[in-house]
């Protein structure tokens, strides 16, 4: 669905209105092809085609919110969106007043494209399985365009598209022994991917070595970009909502009571100004570019979404209570010198699975994953077979925190549950002094 | 049912020229209701519908998926899969050959009691401001909600080689949290059916006890606040079917995914320590391990017909008196990798493709009652509630926490404990079970939102379960 067709239906929509009835229309539109390999060659391929259209419907102090697919012909979802907005009138009729009821009540307009041509897919997948013969590959590639608009009836007008590729894929030895990489944006160029590639073969060929089995006890480690990101989705999990906050039950809630802290070389935010996300919400407000959510090892903002802006008196600076562009500001170690700080420890490429060990005291558990090797006197000497970590965030990016790098790492997440995501992360690495391996 | 009809005869007047082909046309509607610390959220009527359209031609299999239900749409999604036919045939990892036919028909549909529109959105909205008011009893819960949502999903596979299923599943889960807060300790229990997902219709809220469940819900929360942290050291441990549930999904449901097995999900949701070689042979766990797919228990999240790809679904064993039987594969994983396994293709919805998922994977019961187990144990610590859950890739390292723990001594429960955790390894855990609760016990349950494959999909997935008794298991509570 274009951004012309979207507005157009929207105003039809919008000449349906009764009275004083105030309408948002937003849309989530997505046109991808999906081809999954498994080695080195194609599990199963398609094609996604999905246009969902949102309605919030508000009367006075009532609202009401449904949804409902579109096809892509005017005429059916005009019709298809009439009697969406019939079923919320009905429903409006039933409902309370709603204390928290928030929207922009200033229009306002964004139009941002990046719509380059992409790679055609099947090229794409043909150069990666001829450059990649031998490897065993497997992961996903997800391809198009992806598309959010909003139209309110007060004359808010917005739409948000990019046309970009995700390729997201490991590389096996054997068992758990892999490697992993990722590489995502507008512009294709085979000469990255051929980069990653030979990156990768240097990666298993020093899986190829006996795998060392570390005992339980605390390491010094270095957690890649990608490891770092595993944490910081768990920051992300009721850290920053002011919401979970007010009521207490922010994982954060010791932090922000004072009774621990962050190292002071620790800042984390929300960045929209980094352009991938849309910055409207779906109640007509607009984000600022950047959100400070963690300044000098202190907690600073929470994310203010509509309806906890207006519980709790606060400006909304959010669509939601997780950030969609998270980053970690970056440190003075040079990725260069990273083996040689390590010393021995451990190199951690990648966690998994992660979750709240013990939510009270910022306590994660997760697995080491795809990439982690032990390293002595700064060199890699070999693999790790996969260890559980049980280890509180004040200490990992608190007291035990030895620095973070210099360079950073764009990590765009390939998540597809709820369509493609428009989430992405800007990563330094982080070195410890120990990290608490439990299993 | 009836528009769904209507659009596979839309296709069926200009299906493709191909070897096979199949549409599967879903129709799905949600509502959602909710309180929250009195005051009511906006509630949310969602609807999706749309059709996957799987093809082979030639040696290649593809699919295109969309919300258009139009002829041209059709028609364009089908040349979509056409296209990637093509490149599946060229590049492929197994001829499509292998790609099993159907020709099953088949019918289900949900036994309803109480239909969602049986009751006035003002009636639905007076019980869950009576189920806030039963759960706001003390200024140290800090946050409570109620909610009633229920999801009614259509579909219609229809296939080349003339099968045909049809399949209404209706759904109602009601359920409530409170919230509690002391300093810097906030704990947090859910009842009132929160984790007791089943099929059905508002006859569900009776069944859950839902505005019964109130007040306990609420006073074991602040009871939480004050107990001590659960010990850490290696002790017993009983876990209800409200645990069971993750126990079963994470350390038996997914090892013997046959797609991950062959590889499939090793970028994202992992392999399995288990080979095809174990299958007759292996151990798996001890003399009271009793492991089913089980597609017939009356109400359970999965039970139905036949999977999505129009596989007769039947009982099978997938673990039978410790000895693992039997994978959990469809007709396509079976065929690649030459083992029997289950009905069990599954998709999310209309926009993914369907690939191996668990359906109901139940722990047949044994003998005895809870106060039974209990009087079996010296030392230990019963767990309830699951809030957490971690695995490795291979699915062999958990790690799972509980809200709530009780004490355990000399057969007899004794104070609670929070932030109970325990951790293991399943190739030695279930070796270690000692007792299976009976008949009696059993608690039909499931989860709602298991997540896997690329692009990523979520499903429901059942189990049914008694409580379980394990010796010697590594526990802890909270603190650093």
């Amino acid at each position: 669905m274009s951004a012309e067709r979207f507005f157009e239906l929207a105003d039809r929509l919008n000449t349906d209105l009764h009275g004083a009835e105030i309408l948002f229309c937003s849309v989530s539109n997505e046109q991808s092809d999906f081809v999954r390999l498994n080695r080195n060659r194609v599990r199963q391929a398609g094609h996604v085609q999905s246009a969902a259209l949102g309605l919030t419907l508000i009367q006075g102090a009532r609202q009401v919110e449904g949804g409902c697919d579109l096809t892509g012909d005017p005429e059916q979802d005009e019709a298809q969106g009439r009697r969406l907005l019939a079923r919320l009138r009905e429903r409006l009729a039933h409902v309370p007043d709603d204390p928290y009821l928030n929207y922009s009540t200033e229009p306002a307009e964004s139009l941002r494209r990046c719509v380059e041509r992409c790679v055609e897919a099947p090229a794409a997948i043909a150069e990666l399985i001829e450059a990649a013969d031998g490897m065993d590959v497997v992961g996903i590639w997800a391809s198009g365009d992806i598309a959010e608009g909003l139209v309110s009836s007060i004359g808010h007008r917005h739409w948000h598209e990019s046309t970009s590729f995700n390729l997201d894929w490991s590389c096996y030895l054997e068992t758990d022994k892999a490697v992993k990489a990722a590489y995502s944006g507008l512009q294709w160029d085979a000469a990255t991917l051929h980069r990653k590639l030979d990156e990768m073969r240097e990666g298993l060929h020093l899986m190829a070595r006996p795998a060392r089995v570390l005992e339980p006890g605390r390491y010094r480690a270095y957690l890649a970009p990608s490891a770092v990101q595993e944490l910081m989705d768990m920051l992300c999990w009721g850290g920053f909502d002011l919401k979970s906050h007010r009521t207490h039950q922010t994982p954060l809630l010791r932090l922000v009571r004072g009774e621990r802290a962050f190292d002071p070389r620790v800042g984390i935010h929300e960045e929209l100004d980094r352009g991938l996300a849309p910055t409207f919400t779906d109640e007509g407000f607009t984000a600022p570019p950047r959100v400070h959510l963690i300044e000098g090892g202190r907690f600073a903002t929470c994310l203010v979404d509509a309806r906890a802006g207006k519980e709790y008196g606060e400006p909304v600076n959010a669509a939601g209570g997780a950030p969609g562009s998270l980053g970690l500001d970056p440190g003075n170690i040079e990725t260069a010198d990273v083996l040689a700080q390590l010393g021995t420890g451990l190199w951690i490429g990648n966690l998994w699975y992660c979750n709240w060990s013990d939510p009270n005291d910022c306590r994660v558990t997760g697995m080491t994953r795809f990439g982690t090797y032990w390293v002595e006197n700064g060199e890699i000497v070999a693999p790790v077979k996969v260890m559980r970590f049980d280890d509180s965030l004040y200490h990992l990016l608190g007291d035990r925190l030895e620095g973070l790098t210099r360079e950073r790492e764009l990590l765009i997440s390939p998540q597809t549950y709820d369509g493609r995501s428009t989430d992405s992360a800007l990563l330094p690495g982080v070195l410890v002094s120990g990290i608490e391996l439990a299993l | 049912m009836d528009h769904l009809c209507d659009v596979a005869d839309r296709f069926l007047s200009q299906a493709p020229a191909c070897d096979y082909w199949t549409i599967r046309l879903v129709e799905e509607e949600q509502d959602h209701l909710e309180v929250r610390q009195g005051v009511v959220e906006p509630s949310r009527l969602n609807s999706t519908s749309g059709a996957m359209i799987t093809l082979v031609k030639g040696s290649g299999i593809g699919y295109g998926a969309t919300s258009d239900l139009s002829a041209a749409g059709l028609r364009a999604a089908a040349e979509r899969a056409a296209d990637w036919a093509d490149l599946h045939a060229r590049l492929g990892l197994f001829d499509s050959g292998l790609y099993p036919r159907s020709s099953t028909r088949a019918d289900y549909r949900t036994c309803v009691e109480e239909s969602w529109s049986a009751w006035s959105i003002s009636e639905k909205l007076d019980l869950l401001r009576a189920a806030n008011e039963a759960l706001d009893i003390d200024e140290r819960v800090v946050d409570w909600a109620a909610w009633l949502q229920r999801r009614r999903v259509v579909q219609l596979l229809v296939t080349s080689d003339g099968g045909r299923v049809s399949q209404i599943m209706q759904f109602v889960h009601p359920g409530v949290v409170a919230v509690a807060n002391q300093g810097s300790q906030t704990q947090r229990r859910h009842g009132g059916g929160a984790d007791w997902a089943q099929q059905g219709g508002l006859e569900r809220v009776a069944a859950v006890h839902f505005l019964e469940d109130a007040p306990r819900v609420a006073e074991e929360a602040l009871r939480l606040l004050d107990a001590p942290e659960c010990p850490t050291d290696t002790r017993d441990l009983l876990l209800l079917p409200s645990q069971m549930v993750l126990q079963i999904h994470e350390s038996i449901g997914h090892p013997l995914e046959l797609d991950r097995i062959l590889g499939d999900e090793r970028n994202y949701a992992g392999t399995s320590f288990v080979t095809p070689g174990m299958f007759g042979r292996y151990r798996y766990g001890s003399e009271l391990l009793n492991v089913t797919f089980d597609p017939t228990v009356p109400m359970e999240l999965v039970s139905g017909v036949a999977d999505d790809e129009g596989a007769a679904a039947s009982r099978q064993y997938l673990i039978r008196r410790g000895i693992l039987e039997r994978p959990l594969g469809g007709p396509l994983s079976q065929a690649r990798a030459g083992l029997p396994g289950t009905a069990n293709t599954r998709a999310s919805g209309w926009d993914r493709p369907a690939i191996d998922r668990m359906g109901n994977i139940n722990l047949e019961p044994g003998e005895g009652s809870l106060a039974d187990l209990i009087a079996q144990v010296e030392r230990g610590v019963l767990m309830d509630t699951n809030r957490s859950w971690s695995i490795d890739d291979s699915r062999n390292k958990f790690q799972f926490g509980c809200e709530l723990g009780r004490l355990i001594e000399d057969g007899e429960l004794k104070g609670l404990v929070r932030n109970p955790g325990y951790r293991g390894i399943s190739a030695s855990f279930w070796r270690s079970l000692e007792g299976v609760g009976g008949p009696e016990t059993l608690e039909i349950r499931g989860v709602q939102n298991c997540g896997k494959g690329e692009p990523n999909q979520s499903v429901y997935v059942g189990h049914a379960t008694p409580p379980c008794l394990f010796r010697d298991v590594a526990v802890f509570g909270g603190g650093q």
